[in-house]
C-alpha cells in the first residue's frame, strides 16, 4: 500500500511537472513543429455537408426552434470554428451531427446532414451507432464530468474500439497506449489501470481526446474543449489539436465562444446567431473584414490589451426568444444599422467571395452602401 | 485497505460489546424472572434454581460471567427448555432465518433494481408510472398486513400456495413475498431516482457518442454509478429485513430464530435472550461491514480517500 502511495505521488508530481511548462510534451521536437506548420486543408474533398438544418425542442412552454436553417460544409483536414453567444445553437448543431439529440423532446424538422454520401438524419439508431465514435467523434466541454468515475481509463479508452472493430484485448491495449503517448500522458501503461479521479483536469481532457481518436475518425466535433481548463492548459490542448490534425488529417468542428481560441487554430469561422449561420468565411475574412453587424459587435467586444479603452464594448440587448423567433433578421432589435426591411424579411445569403458568405441586408446588391 | 479492515474489525467488536452491555442491563431491568410460573412458586425451589443458574450472584458478577459467555460463545442451557443449550437453538433456528432473509434480499435487490432501471429508462412512460405506483403501495403497506392478505387470497381463497410452515420451496413463496415487497419498493424508487440523475451525466452522453450498444451503456456505464445510493441503504435495509423476519416467522409459523427470540423475551429466558441478541448483532454488524467493502469496490474514489486518511 505504501509503495502504491509512493507511485501515486510520483505520478502526480510528474504530471504537475509536465503540465506547468507552456509547451506540450508531445510537440516539442522540431520535426513535429515543422509538420504542424505544413498542415493544409484539402478543399477539394468535402467531408460533411449540413444543409438547411432545422431542429426544435418541445417543452411545456412551447416549441423552441433551436436551429432554423443551418448550412455549412466541412473539408478534409480543416478546422471550422463555430462561434456565437450562449443559446445561439452551437451545441445543438454539434449534438445533432453527432446524433445525440434526445428525441423526443428534440426533433429534426428538416434538412440534411451528409456525411460520406449518407444522410445522418435518416439513419436509425443501430446504423447511427456505426458512425458514432467510428467516423465522427466528439470531445466534451468538461473533462471532469465526461469520464465515467467508476471505470478504469483503459476500459473507457478501448471499449469504443472493441465495440466497432474486431480487435483483441491486447491489440486494443496497444493502441490505447500508443494514443495516450500521442496525447502526452506519461507512463501510459500504468495509467491505463487508473481511474479518472487520479488525473488532473488537463490530463483528463487529453484522455477524452484520446478516446475520441481511438477509432481514427474523419470528423472530430469539439464542443468548447478548452472552456473548463485554465489558460496554460488551454494552450497545450489547442496545440494538441493542431498536432493531431497534422498527423491524421482529421477535420475538426470547434464549437467555442472564445475568439482567442478561434484565432489560434481555426481555418474558417461560422458565426451563429439565433439558430442561423449569419456569417461564414475564411478566418482572415471574418476577423479582418467582418460584414455582419453582429460579427463586428462580437469582435469589438473582445477585451484588448493594446488599446487604452478600459470599458468593454458589449452588444446591447439580448438575443431573440426562440419560442417565437422574428420573421426578419433576428439581430434587427440589437443592430445599430437596422432598416425597415430587416424587420420584415430575412436577408438572403450574399456571397462576398468564394468562401465568405453573409446573411445581411446591408450586403445585398439592392441595398445602398451606407457605411464603409 | 488492510488497515481499514483491521480498524473496522475493532470497531465491530466495540459495537457488539456496547449492544451486549445494553441488552444485559435492559434485560435485568424488566420486572419478572424466568421462575415466575406456578410450578416454581415455592421460595426454596426458586432460591435453588437461582443458585443453579447463578442468578443469585451480584449483578456485576453476572455481567462478567455473561461477557465470558460471549467470548467463549457458550451461553449454557436454556432456562425454559433445560435439555437444550442456547447454541443448539441458534444452530437450529438461524439457518432457516438466514435462508428466508437471503432469499428476501436477493428478490428485493434483483426486482427492485430491475424495476427502478426500467422505470428510469422509460421515464414518464407507463412502465415508470406502474413501477412507482407499486413502490408507493409497497412502502406504505406493512409486511404483516401484506402477509395476512397474501395468506387470505393466495392460500385460503385460491389455494395456490400453502399458508404456513417451512418445508418446501413452495412454502417459501408467501413469506418471501410478504417480506420482500417493502425493500423492493424502496430499492426501486432509489434506483429510479439515482438512475435518472446518472442518465443526464456527461459521461453517459460520452458513452452514447462512442456508439456503444444500449445494453453496455445501461449496465456498464449507468447502473454501476446509479447503485451507489442503493448500496448505502443496504445496511439499514438488512437490519429491517432481519427484524422483519421476527414478525413474518410468527405469522407463517416458521421455526426460525425469530420464534426463539420472541419466546425468550416473554419467558425472561436470560441465556437465550443474551445469546440471540449477541448473535444477531454480530451478524448485522458483519453485514454492514460487507456493505462498506462492496461500496469501495463499486466506487474507486472511496478506496483512495480511505487510504489517504489512514496513512
Amino acid at each position: 500500500m505504501n509503495e502504491q502511495q509512493l507511485a501515486n505521488a510520483n505520478a502526480l508530481v510528474k504530471e504537475r511537472q509536465e503540465e506547468v511548462p507552456s509547451l506540450p510534451k508531445a510537440s516539442m521536437t522540431e520535426k513535429q513543429v515543422g509538420q504542424k506548420r505544413r498542415r493544409q486543408p484539402d478543399y477539394s474533398e468535402k467531408v460533411l455537408a449540413v444543409e438547411d438544418l432545422h431542429v426544435s425542442f418541445k417543452t411545456f412552454g412551447g416549441e423552441v426552434q433551436a436551429l432554423r436553417g443551418v448550412s455549412f460544409d466541412l473539408y478534409k483536414g480543416e478546422t471550422l470554428a463555430v462561434v456565437g453567444e450562449s443559446g445561439c445553437g452551437k451545441s445543438v448543431t454539434a449534438n445533432t451531427i453527432m446524433g445525440l439529440i434526445p428525441q423526443p423532446p428534440g426533433q429534426i424538422k428538416s434538412g440534411r446532414i451528409l456525411f460520406k454520401n449518407r444522410d445522418l438524419t435518416k439513419l436509425d439508431k443501430a446504423a447511427l451507432r456505426t458512425v458514432q465514435g467510428v467516423d465522427i467523434s466528439m470531445i466534451f466541454q468538461d473533462p471532469m464530468t465526461a469520464l465515467n468515475p467508476t471505470l478504469k481509463i483503459g476500459e473507457q479508452l478501448t471499449e469504443g474500439l472493441r465495440t466497432h472493430q474486431k480487435v483483441s484485448k491486447a491489440e486494443a491495449r496497444k493502441k490505447a497506449i500508443e494514443l495516450l503517448e500521442i496525447v502526452g500522458i506519461p507512463n501510459p501503461e500504468e495509467r491505463l489501470k487508473q481511474y479518472p479521479h487520479q488525473f488532473s483536469g488537463g490530463m483528463r481532457q487529453r484522455i477524452v481526446i484520446a478516446i475520441a481518436l481511438i477509432c481514427e475518425p474523419e470528423l472530430l466535433i469539439a464542443d468548447e474543449p478548452t472552456t473548463a481548463l485554465d489558460v496554460t492548459i488551454q494552450a497545450q490542448i489547442l496545440e494538441l489539436f493542431e498536432e493531431i490534425q497534422a498527423r491524421t488529417g482529421v477535420s475538426i468542428i470547434l464549437i467555442t465562444h472564445d475568439l482567442g481560441v478561434v484565432a489560434k487554430i481555426a481555418d474558417r469561422i461560422a458565426v451563429m446567431y439565433a439558430g442561423k449561420v449569419i456569417e461564414i468565411g475564411d478566418k482572415r475574412e471574418v476577423f479582418y473584414s467582418p460584414q455582419h453587424p453582429y460579427t463586428k459587435g462580437l469582435l469589438a467586444s473582445v477585451p484588448r490589451l493594446d488599446l487604452k479603452e478600459e470599458e468593454l464594448q458589449p452588444i446591447e440587448g439580448t438575443p431573440p426568444d426562440l419560442f417565437a423567433p422574428p420573421v426578419g433578421c433576428p439581430f434587427t432589435a440589437r443592430c445599430p444599422f437596422a432598416m425597415e426591411v430587416c424587420e420584415r424579411v430575412y436577408p438572403g445569403t450574399t456571397e462576398l467571395s468564394e468562401t465568405h458568405k453573409v446573411d445581411c441586408w446591408l450586403q445585398d446588391a439592392r441595398a445602398k452602401h451606407v457605411f464603409a | 485497505m488492510a488497515i481499514y479492515i483491521v480498524k473496522r474489525f475493532f470497531m465491530m467488536i466495540a459495537t457488539i460489546l456496547i449492544i451486549a452491555t445494553l441488552t444485559f442491563f435492559l434485560m435485568h431491568s424488566i420486572p419478572g424472572s424466568p421462575f415466575d410460573d406456578e410450578r416454581t412458586s415455592n421460595p426454596t425451589i426458586q432460591a435453588n434454581l437461582e443458585k443453579y443458574y447463578k442468578l443469585d450472584q451480584p449483578t456485576h458478577i453476572q455481567y462478567l460471567n455473561y461477557l465470558k459467555a460471549i467470548v467463549t460463545f457458550d451461553f449454557g442451557p436454556s432456562i425454559k427448555k433445560p435439555n437444550e443449550s442456547v447454541n443448539t437453538q441458534l444452530a437450529r433456528g438461524f439457518p432457516i432465518s438466514l435462508e428466508l432473509g437471503l432469499v428476501t434480499i436477493l428478490v428485493a435487490v434483483l426486482s427492485g433494481i430491475t424495476l427502478g432501471t426500467f422505470a428510469a429508462l422509460r421515464h414518464n412512460g407507463i412502465v415508470d408510472y406502474g413501477a412507482m405506483a407499486f413502490a408507493v403501495i409497497g412502502i406504505s403497506v406493512p409486511n404483516f398486513v401484506l402477509a395476512t392478505l397474501l395468506i387470505q387470497q393466495l392460500a385460503v381463497n385460491l389455494q395456490w400456495l400453502p399458508p404456513a410452515t417451512w418445508s418446501s420451496p413452495k412454502h417459501m413463496i408467501l413469506p418471501t413475498l410478504a417480506l420482500a415487497t417493502g425493500p423492493t419498493a424502496i430499492i426501486a424508487r432509489l434506483t429510479r431516482s439515482s438512475m435518472l440523475e446518472v442518465l443526464t451525466q456527461d459521461y453517459m452522453k460520452m458513452a452514447r457518442a462512442k456508439g456503444l450498444s444500449p445494453f453496455r451503456i445501461v449496465f456498464r456505464h449507468a447502473l454501476r454509478n446509479a447503485l451507489m445510493p442503493v448500496v448505502t441503504i443496504m445496511g439499514t435495509m438488512l437490519a429491517g429485513i432481519l427484524t422483519g423476519t421476527f414478525v413474518i416467522e410468527r405469522i407463517f409459523a416458521i421455526p426460525g430464530m425469530g420464534k426463539y427470540f420472541v419466546e425468550s423475551i416473554n419467558n425472561r429466558d436470560y441465556p437465550v435472550i443474551m445469546g440471540s441478541t449477541v448473535f444477531y448483532s454480530a451478524f448485522l454488524v458483519f453485514m454492514l461491514f460487507l456493505v462498506d467493502i462492496v461500496y469501495g469496490f463499486l466506487d474507486p474514489r472511496i478506496k483512495l480517500h480511505r487510504k489517504e486518511g489512514d496513512a
